[in-house]
């Protein structure tokens, strides 16, 4: 069956349907991962999202249960150039296209991706939608009219647990503001013998530091977050009382708490290949990415040139630059100096990509020392 | 950090001639690498003995040195040159080699020479097996049970206690391609492989390993810095699975059935190695053998160094691996080097990318009779394509046209006889099943017969079944950019993928940026093969700096990973396609050249030329229809002798029977071939009926499609092979060759010498003016390369081909002049008289020798006929000839002996000149050896001799002679081919142990002399520079 993709700009790549077959609407953004396709839609940051993969070949080794990043897919669409079935690598329960079929998930397959690619990278991650061929485009286009835009967009509540979660461990107490975690970051924190407990992201501070925790974390997730000034709050209210550390989603948070602005990247950073120079070790290290937003620098430029040591007057007083990705120059970390804090804007778990920066667990859980 | 400021001078060791599992990769490397250190602003010694190269033209290096790449010399070069540092790792496993050779004699030391990129340590910890055990195991990594063995007792022992389990690989240690490696399924053949290991093994030691065959293969390209950061440049998969060595695999990028997880697990064990190995800066390679139920993880090996798969991923991906490792070799950081492509990003960064690339290799076992043609753990492929594709079974179709067979592989006919073929690897095997899907042979039946994994057998089965996908979709070209689109590329390197026109219907979209400037299009060579190797990559890439100094793009089309041409930055455009006419004709609608020169890339785009013109695209030079009638037999002997020049009697023949009828008229000997050839396949010399009738037999289905050629093959003659230039008004007769080898062995497998040796004045100018008369009537614009045999005092015409010949590198180095850029220039318009031609005599010899592959062969002849059969060449440069054919042959491989024994065997018209020759070996203190009638004539010329049995004539023979070492250089004729003669066992156990071995007189009488030589002690060394610069010689045009 025929499919197209069509974007608010009126660009419109014709394929196949594949999946489930329904029309779909959301922001279309591009990963240039090569492998990792089923960890990429499980993943709720992708909530509101339609994927482009680079990468033509998707589907090549099945999907499995040990590659779920949460319970369920949250891409709201999948567009490829060449989508497989196979299931016949040995960790395979299942194909990828009957899996997204049973999933409710529409795809599209035979799109030129890197044309559209070129696409979104010269003009923006853009509102867009995949629709049956039988949809018409005035009836695609005011569906995606009415989809609202990414800037602003709160799905942090649609993935937020409605109750806390807790794993046993031995080790410190993480208590997370769950906005959207990724399994591969509760596998990492449990591997370092973490007790955790993730808590809706609705949650107040009283309710945070009732559960005692030695160092709060703050979880990935999808959307803007300028939209979620409810969690900033809350964060800012445990600043300094307890220590704390945030990845992507939470890293913005960590940010916007202690002051600091964040602004919307043109087409974002998704893949598994972004070299980010670590500043307290000189290393660099080959990251997994997928954000859409970003820190803005102290000067309120969104990329930091230059070699000088950064740092940013926040309301908590020092933060100092720790992260930063050499591809763009974009801020991919900082640290608190003055009160316990740090934060990554990449994802050092990995589920998909390089296990280079893993190490950064043992520095955040060095903060509940 | 920023570069090295402590060495100025560094001395970079190319990788010698092309032999297989060692091919222009390493001309590719080099040139980058040289390229980028003279950028740098450090002098570059170059020493390399293979002239068909890019980095060894004088432009590449400060000092260019063309010598034998052995200890001797570059000692030599070293103590001349007094280098700073040595990067060894660019020039294959032959550079690392002499790298360490040099070290542990104290060499490097002595002079105070650094060698960076990788030390000494980290060389040892990677190559020697037991070394690279200890320090696997040591970081934690699981690597396949193994044995080191320096003798059979020691293999016979492990298999007694058991420690030893059946399939088990044999690996040389310190050779290339795995040469000399192979696996034993049973105790026979293990013990079989391990003695020729050993034999092959320049220290005498084998590993014996845990066979991991059927588990999938894959390799990771890493680069480590001095800040020990490190990348992956490019993850491949072998679809040949575990048991057939990488070179002669199907291979693909990236690994296509890795679940994240698991890449992830080979990502951190590649760095682990390269970390645990040690090597500083620079690329290397791991292999890495899964596991495909358990996804169970063992490293089977690691290069310390560029290689043939960092070519292929530098080609695949964009990112200039070998250019990359001199600059951090120097000091670089990765974070301090740009991203050429993108230009915006740094080099510190993972490529990912938006296609499939399949990399596919090109065999030559049918030049070989009597090899087996199965393929194992030692590589025996010549050359190789790939082929860039948005789907894998596009990039697959591809691959399969780029191979550009001479004939569609055999397909057995019964489905079982299919399946039998497929269990055995061999050349033809994906043709093979491919058939077998077409048949309908389902895809399990396929994977247990050849466990290649079920998802590359679907996608196979798809191809068969559904063709390649692109029915429908309209051609696109796609730029290679290191980062699938997420930056704008600077870079146009470009590919055909297909894809779905736009929903208005206009065509999908392409991403050249072709500009205005005029174009022209170079067609390259396509994979290499016997016959079109290097040197022809050697012309396109002349043409394609050329067209740019004269202000046009010049656009590249070739499909070979290895080559210089097909680096991002030697044209203005590259197109990594196929070499077929539909490919070229699509390329060429795209960028509506000025004209496309065909005549550089040997045979490959010769055969597209005339589709080309009747589609209306011009071509630059020499118009199509003289280069076809040069090939064309009979209107090629009427223009000869309308100009009143001679040429052996020959006549044509369109079926067996007028064959023997034409023969007789013709006349024995006869020289017989099949028209339109290449590097002289199936081409044979009968001196009977009876040979002429096995002939036909054997090799021929002439036919109207096919007609056979048939020459008067003159005896005893001189072959000469001449370069020249024309500009359609005037001729420059650039290089006169006189063959060493007598008239009969293919002209790419004789040994030549400029200038020539023994021709008077008045011969040379008669081929001169008989040169320039026939590129007059050919209407020759750019090269011709004439064939003369001089016999009996006259000249004779061979043939003529008014294109690009192999021997263009050679003469341009000999002479200093670069023909083939100032062939180009004349194409383009300019004239003769507008260059500078130097003229007169010149003060050096130099000698090409070819290079034979018939150690990788088990069980091929190693006799020199009209069938070319060399992988590749060296040159020799001295003041005479002696010592010149002397380097020449040192840098062959052929360790032509100071002293010893020389065993002499004959065929009864060369018995006189043995006796000669005896007498020479005798003085210079060599004992004889020869078999009955051999010995007699020696005798009788009061040589002693020592005698020895025939075969027939029982132990101990001659074969025990060279089975045990006893003598040291051989001397046999052959007295006919094919059969399993005496001298054909002689020549092939020789071959197997490794002594030289000679097969014509005037090669023995050549070696005599450089033997001579060499007592006279050891050739001093100059650089090509220094040699051209006193060659200054009166400039004046013809």
């Amino acid at each position: 069956m025929s499919a197209y993709l069509l974007l608010e700009d009126g660009t419109r790549l014709d394929g196949l349907a594949c999946g489930h077959e329904r029309a779909v609407t959301g922001e279309v953004v591009f990963n240039t991962a090569m492998t990792g396709y089923q960890e990429s839609v499980t993943d709720p940051s992708y909530a509101g999202q339609i994927i482009v993969f680079t990468y033509p070949l998707i589907g090549n080794y099945g999907v499995s249960a040990a590659a779920m990043e949460s319970d369920r897919v949250h891409a709201r669409g999948v567009v490829m150039r060449d989508a497989k079935n196979r299931e016949d690598v040995a960790t395979a329960e299942g194909g990828w296209l009957d899996w997204l079929g049973d999933c409710g998930v529409p795809g599209i397959s035979g799109v030129d991706t890197r044309a559209l690619v070129r696409h979104l990278r010269d003009k923006g991650a853009m509102r867009g939608g995949i629709f049956p061929a039988a949809t018409g485009e005035a009836e695609a286009r005011e569906r995606i009219a009415a989809e609202p835009s990414m800037a602003g967009a709160d799905f942090a509540r649609t993935v937020t647990p409605a109750e806390p979660v807790r794993f046993e461990g031995d080790g410190p107490h993480v208590v997370g503001i769950d906005t959207g975690v990724k399994l591969s970051i509760v596998r990492q924190l449990r591997e370092h013998g973490c007790r955790l407990t993730l808590l809706p992201c609705t949650s107040t501070p009283e309710e945070v530091l009732a559960e005692d925790p030695d160092v709060v974390f703050l979880a990935n997730g999808p959307g803007d977050p300028a939209a979620l000034d409810y969690v900033v709050e809350t964060v800012r209210e445990l600043v300094g009382k307890r220590p704390v550390f945030g990845i992507c989603l939470g890293h913005q948070l960590l940010c916007r708490a202690v002051g600091l602005e964040t602004y919307k990247l043109p087409f974002g950073h998704r893949g598994a290949n972004h070299p980010v120079k670590d500043l307290e070790t000189g290393r660099i290290d080959i990251t997994s990415q997928n954000h859409g937003f970003a820190v803005v620098g102290p000067g309120g430029e969104p990329k930091i040139e230059g070699d000088e040591p950064v740092r940013w007057d926040t309301d908590f007083g020092v933060a100092e630059l720790s992260q930063l990705n050499l591809y763009d120059r974009t801020v991919e970390g900082l640290v608190l100096r003055d009160v316990a804090g740090a934060t990554v804007q990449y994802h050092p778990e990995a589920g998909p990509g390089p296990h280079d920066a893993r190490h950064l667990f043992d520095r955040f859980l060095a903060l509940a020392a | 950090m920023p570069k090295r400021t402590d060495i100025q001078k560094i001395l970079l060791i190319g990788s010698g001639p092309i032999v297989i599992g060692q091919a222009a990769e390493f001309d590719y490397s080099g040139v980058q690498a040289c390229k980028v250190l003279l950028e740098e602003g450090y002098e570059v010694v170059l020493v390399n003995s293979n002239p068909a190269t890019i980095m060894t033209d004088p432009e590449f290096a400060t000092a260019t040195y063309i010598e034998p790449l052995l200890p001797g010399p570059v000692t030599k070069i070293i103590e001349k040159e007094r280098p700073d540092a040595l990067l060894p790792t660019l020039g294959g496993q032959t550079a690392l080699n002499i790298a360490m050779t040099l070290f542990e004699d104290g060499t490097l030391e002595r002079f105070g020479v650094e060698l960076i990129g990788a030390d000494a340590a980290a060389i040892r910890r990677a190559e020697d097996r037991e070394e690279f055990r200890r320090t696997m195991t040591e970081a934690g990594l699981r690597i396949p049970w193994s044995m080191t063995v320096e003798s059979l007792g020691e293999v016979e022992e492990a298999l007694a206690d058991g420690r030893v389990t059946l399939p088990a690989i044999v690996r040389p240690a310190f050779t290339m391609g795995g040469q000399g490696g192979g696996v034993g399924r049973s105790e026979t053949e293990l013990r079989q492989v391990v003695s020729e290991g050993l034999a092959a093994s320049p220290i005498n030691q084998v590993l014996v390993e845990e066979s991991v065959i059927g588990w999938g293969e894959f390799e990771l390209e890493v680069m480590r810095d001095r800040n020990d950061n490190v990348v992956i440049i490019c993850s491949i998969e072998n679809v040949d699975p575990m048991g057939v060595h990488t070179g002669d695999s199907v291979t693909v990028a990236p690994a296509q059935t890795l679940t994240d997880p698991l890449y992830q697990d080979l990502r951190d064990q590649a760095i682990e190695v390269i970390r645990a190995i040690g090597v500083e800066t620079g690329g290397s390679n791991v292999q890495f053998a899964v596991n495909p139920e358990s996804g169970e993880i063992v490293v089977i090996e690691m290069n310390p160094r560029v290689s043939r798969s960092s070519a292929l991923a530098s080609k695949a991906t964009g990112f200039p691996i070998a250019k990359m490792a001199a600059k951090l070799a120097v000091g670089y950081a990765l974070e301090e080097i740009p991203n050429d492509i993108t230009r915006a990003t740094p080099a510190s960064f993972e490529p990912t990318i938006d296609y499939v690339v399949t990399k596919i290799p090109r065999f030559a076992f049918e030049k070989f009779p009597g090899s087996e043609g199965r393929l194992s753990t030692y590589m025996q492929s010549v050359g190789e394509a790939m082929a860039i594709g948005r789907t894998f079974r596009e990039s697959f179709a591809k691959a399969m046209r780029s191979r550009e067979l001479d004939s569609p592989a055999e397909i057995p006919e019964s489905d079982e006889e299919l399946l039998a073929a497929i269990e055995v690897p061999c050349a033809e095997r994906f043709d093979q099943i491919l058939a077998a899907f077409e048949r309908g042979i389902d895809v399990e039946a396929v994977h247990q017969a050849c466990k290649v994994d079920r998802w590359f057998l679907r996608e196979l089965q798809g191809l068969a079944t559904e063709g390649d996908g692109t029915d429908g979709l309209a051609r696109a070209y796609k730029a290679v950019d290191t980062c699938a689109a997420e930056f704008e590329a600077a870079t146009p390197y470009y590919y055909s993928g297909h894809e779905r026109p736009r929903h208005d219907g206009s065509p999908p979209a392409s991403e050249i940026r072709r500009g205005d400037n005029a174009s022209v299009v170079i067609l390259g060579a396509g994979p290499n093969r016997i016959g079109q190797g290097i040197e022809f990559d050697y012309c396109c890439v002349h043409a394609a700096m050329t067209a740019r100094e004269l202000g046009r793009d010049a656009v590249m089309i070739n499909c070979n990973p290895e080559t210089v041409s097909t680096d991002y930055d030697t044209s203005s455009r590259l197109y990594f396609e196929p070499l077929t006419a539909e490919d070229v004709l699509a390329v060429c609608e795209q960028e509506q050249p000025e004209g496309v020169i065909v005549q550089f890339g040997g045979q490959t785009p010769l055969k597209l030329a005339r589709t080309l013109e009747e589609a209306g695209v011009p071509l630059l030079g020499t118009p199509v229809h003289a280069i076809h009638l040069a090939e064309d037999r009979g209107r090629f002997g009427a223009l000869l002798r309308r100009l009143g020049v001679e040429h052996p009697p020959y006549g044509t023949a369109l079926s067996a029977e007028e064959a023997e009828v034409i023969a007789a008229e013709v006349g024995f000997p006869l020289l017989v071939r099949p028209s339109y050839v290449l590097g002289g396949r199936a081409m044979e010399i009968c001196y009977s009926t009876a040979d002429l009738k096995a002939y036909l037999e054997a090799n021929v289905k002439a036919d109207q499609e096919h007609p056979l050629l048939l020459d008067r093959f003159l005896e005893d003659a001189i072959e000469v092979d001449v370069d020249a230039l024309g500009d359609g008004e005037g001729v420059y007769v650039a290089g006169i060759m006189q063959h060493v080898e007598e008239a009969g062995v293919h002209s790419g497998d004789s040994a030549c010498v400029i200038p020539p040796l023994s021709l008077g004045e008045p011969m040379l100018e008669e081929i001169r003016a008989t040169t320039e008369r026939i590129a007059l009537e050919l209407g020759v614009v750019g090269l011709i390369n004439i064939q003369y045999a001089v016999a009996g005092g006259r000249l004779y015409v061979i043939e003529a081909n008014p294109r690009a010949s192999r021997t263009v590198p050679f003469v341009s180095k000999a002479i200093g002049v670069p023909l083939a850029k100032l062939a180009c220039r004349l194409m383009l318009g300019e004239k003769l008289a507008d260059q500078e031609l130097p003229e007169g005599p010149l003060e050096h010899v130099s000698v090409k020798e070819a290079v034979l592959p018939f150690a990788r062969f088990a069980g091929a002849d190693s006799v020199l006929g009209p069938e070319m059969k060399s992988t590749g060449e060296v040159m020799g440069i001295a003041a005479d000839f002696p010592t010149a054919f002397g380097k020449a042959q040192a840098a062959a491989g052929v360790r032509l002996p100071q002293e010893g024994s020389v065993f002499i065997t004959v065929t009864d018209t060369d018995k006189p000149a043995a006796t000669q020759l005896a007498a020479r070996f005798h003085d210079l203190g060599f004992e004889v050896i020869a078999t009955g009638g051999t010995a007699q004539a020696i005798e009788r010329m009061g040589v002693p001799v020592t005698r020895i049995n025939k075969l027939q004539e029982g132990s101990p023979h001659v074969l025990d002679l060279i089975r045990k070492r006893e003598c040291d250089l051989v001397i046999n004729t052959p007295t006919g081919s094919g059969a399993r003669t005496d001298g054909y066992e002689i020549r092939t156990a020789a071959v197997r142990h490794g002594i030289p071995c000679v097969t014509t007189m005037t090669g023995a009488t050549a070696a005599v002399r450089a033997i001579a030589a060499g007592k006279q002690g050891a050739a001093e060394v100059r650089s090509l520079q220094e040699i051209h610069q006193s060659a200054v010689r009166a400039a004046e045009p013809r």
